[in-house]
């Protein structure tokens, strides 16, 4: 907690946009993994690291949102190790190096899975992660409480400071996962599991975000990760597109400042613009 | 069938008590009530009702689940009886995730919704390949293929799935419908499938109707 506290000691950081689709703008066939490039294609991960840092990103994450053992198959040990050796790189002393941890993809309540399984499977994510050096965990893009539970505890055995992060896209207010757990229930939950901050990520886009973001700070009263989508894809000719623009996103900064954002960044479909246009707004509001 | 029977089984599968809706499944056949009758007198109902109650948000996905359960299991025991009094199921229908897409939960919920709705449903799970899809049209005749993606990085596999079945001449024997949380009414169109569903509840709604088609 306490290295989390001195990191925003000077006020709300920045974090990265989207790696899917930039790395497919790099090559990367839709039907890949893209965590398997960390060790075919570093390189190609490099540059789209680089890019955020060089946009101003003060964080960045790790092309490993898949790399646990329900999610995907291959050594995943190394496809995680490589992924937090490629951002370090990237960043330098410039950023840190958030190491991002993603759903299961199976669904615990369904009885798709039992819940040892899913604890190894994010025990041994966390433990090379944090062997290969990240600076804290980042748990995110859930939906299920009690998978979450699962991930932060394994987050935390590691000793290194943990976030997590849902996804609130259901709900007339898009503000449910799609479980259905208000950012009450979730705050509630991840403050009593250990987490050193709580945010929400992906969903439906940025003007859905504050009110929740509001809600995870009251209800924790942890530091708050805020990283929506850039809107929902749209076809141009055969290319995808996302409905929210650079400077429409960056609009936004104030209102999510104001609402208790401590970190910021945008999910899918977003671009280095996109952090460029945040570093603007926010050396625009000071 | 005494309408008794009928509130009781359509309260356990709105309240996803499978146990209550295998006992009533099981006395209703033993009174001597026709298996066909209860899937649609009560189960479809049922279902659509759960539909509803999804589409208007009083129900999320742990409530649509249990529910989806409680209708299996009374399922589970009409299934060989209609077999074999030889009834035909509304459609076929070829559910799979696109190949490079392990994520099932969405491809999930929409089988389970339309085994609900009368459909039968050939699961080919998850990181599914267009060779199966074909597969699945010519050996199992399948009149519908149900296309899931949750990630923006797969959801092109649709459009390679779809011209696949173009390509081994079965497209025209099937209707192609879509969805997943990326996936948009506009994308459906671009890519020629015949629908897109935004929820599971709405995905059997829009299955009826391209079988009506």
């Amino acid at each position: 907690m306490s290295r989390l506290v001195d990191w925003l000691a000077g006020g709300l950081l920045i974090t990265d946009g989207a790696w899917g689709t930039e790395l497919q703008a790099r090559g990367l066939d839709p039907g890949v993994a893209p965590d398997t490039w960390n060790l075919t294609h570093p390189e190609r991960v490099e540059a789209v690291a680089r890019a955020y840092v060089d946009a101003g990103s003060q964080v960045i994450l790790t092309n490993t949102f898949r790399a646990n053992a329900v999610a995907m198959e291959g050594d995943l040990e190394a496809i995680n190790r490589a992924g937090v050796a490629i951002s370090k790189r990237a960043a330098g002393a410039g950023a840190l190096v958030f190491a991002s941890i993603g759903p299961t993809g199976k669904m615990l309540m369904a009885g798709e899975i039992d819940e040892e399984r899913v604890a190894d499977a994010f025990a041994a994510q966390a433990a090379a992660l944090a062997a290969a050096g990240a600076d804290a965990l980042l748990v995110e893009t859930m939906s299920d409480i009690e998978e979450a539970r699962l991930a932060v505890a394994a987050a935390k055995s590691t000793g290194l400071p943990v976030i997590v992060s849902f996804a609130f896209d259901s709900g007339k207010n898009r503000d449910r996962t799609m479980m259905g757990a208000t950012p009450e229930a979730v705050a509630t939950a991840m403050l009593k599991a250990g987490a050193d901050a709580v945010g929400a990520n992906c969903g439906v886009g940025v003007e859905y975000a504050a009110p929740v973001c509001r809600r995870l700070r009251a209800a924790s009263g942890l530091p708050i990760w805020i990283k929506p989508n850039a809107g929902l894809p749209q076809m141009n000719g055969s290319a995808i597109t996302y409905g929210t623009s650079a400077e429409f996103f960056a609009s936004h900064y104030a209102a999510l400042r104001d609402a208790g954002a401590s970190f910021l960044g945008c999910c899918c479909g977003s671009t280095p613009a996109f952090i460029r246009a945040l570093v603007s707004a926010r050396s625009a509001s000071s | 069938m005494p309408d008794l029977d009928n509130a009781k089984l359509r309260e356990a599968v709105l309240g996803g008590d499978w146990k209550t809706a295998a006992a009533v499944t099981k006395a209703a056949i033993a009174e001597g009530v026709e298996p066909l009758a209860i899937v649609t007198g009560c189960l479809v109902p049922a279902m659509d009702e759960v539909g509803r109650l999804f589409e208007c948000e009083e129900y999320f996905v742990p409530e649509m689940l249990l529910s989806a359960r409680a209708m299996k299991a009374s399922m589970d025991i009409l299934r060989p009886l209609l077999a074999a009094a030889g009834t035909e199921p509304v459609g076929r229908v070829a559910i799979g995730t696109v190949k490079g897409d392990l994520h099932d939960i969405g491809k999930n919920l929409v089988g389970a919704m339309l085994e609900g709705g009368g459909f039968e449903v050939i699961d080919l799970g998850a990181d599914v390949s267009a060779e199966r899809f074909i597969e699945a049209i010519t050996k199992s005749n399948a009149n519908l293929v149900a296309l899931s993606a949750l990630l923006t990085v797969t959801m092109p596999a649709m459009k390679t799935i779809i011209e696949a079945l173009r390509n081994a001449g079965v497209r025209e024997k099937v209707k192609v419908m879509v969805g997943g949380a990326p996936v948009t009414q506009q994308y459906a169109d671009s890519i020629g499938a015949d629908g897109y569903g935004e929820s599971a509840g709405a995905a059997v709604a829009l299955a009826r109707r391209l079988v009506a088609a």
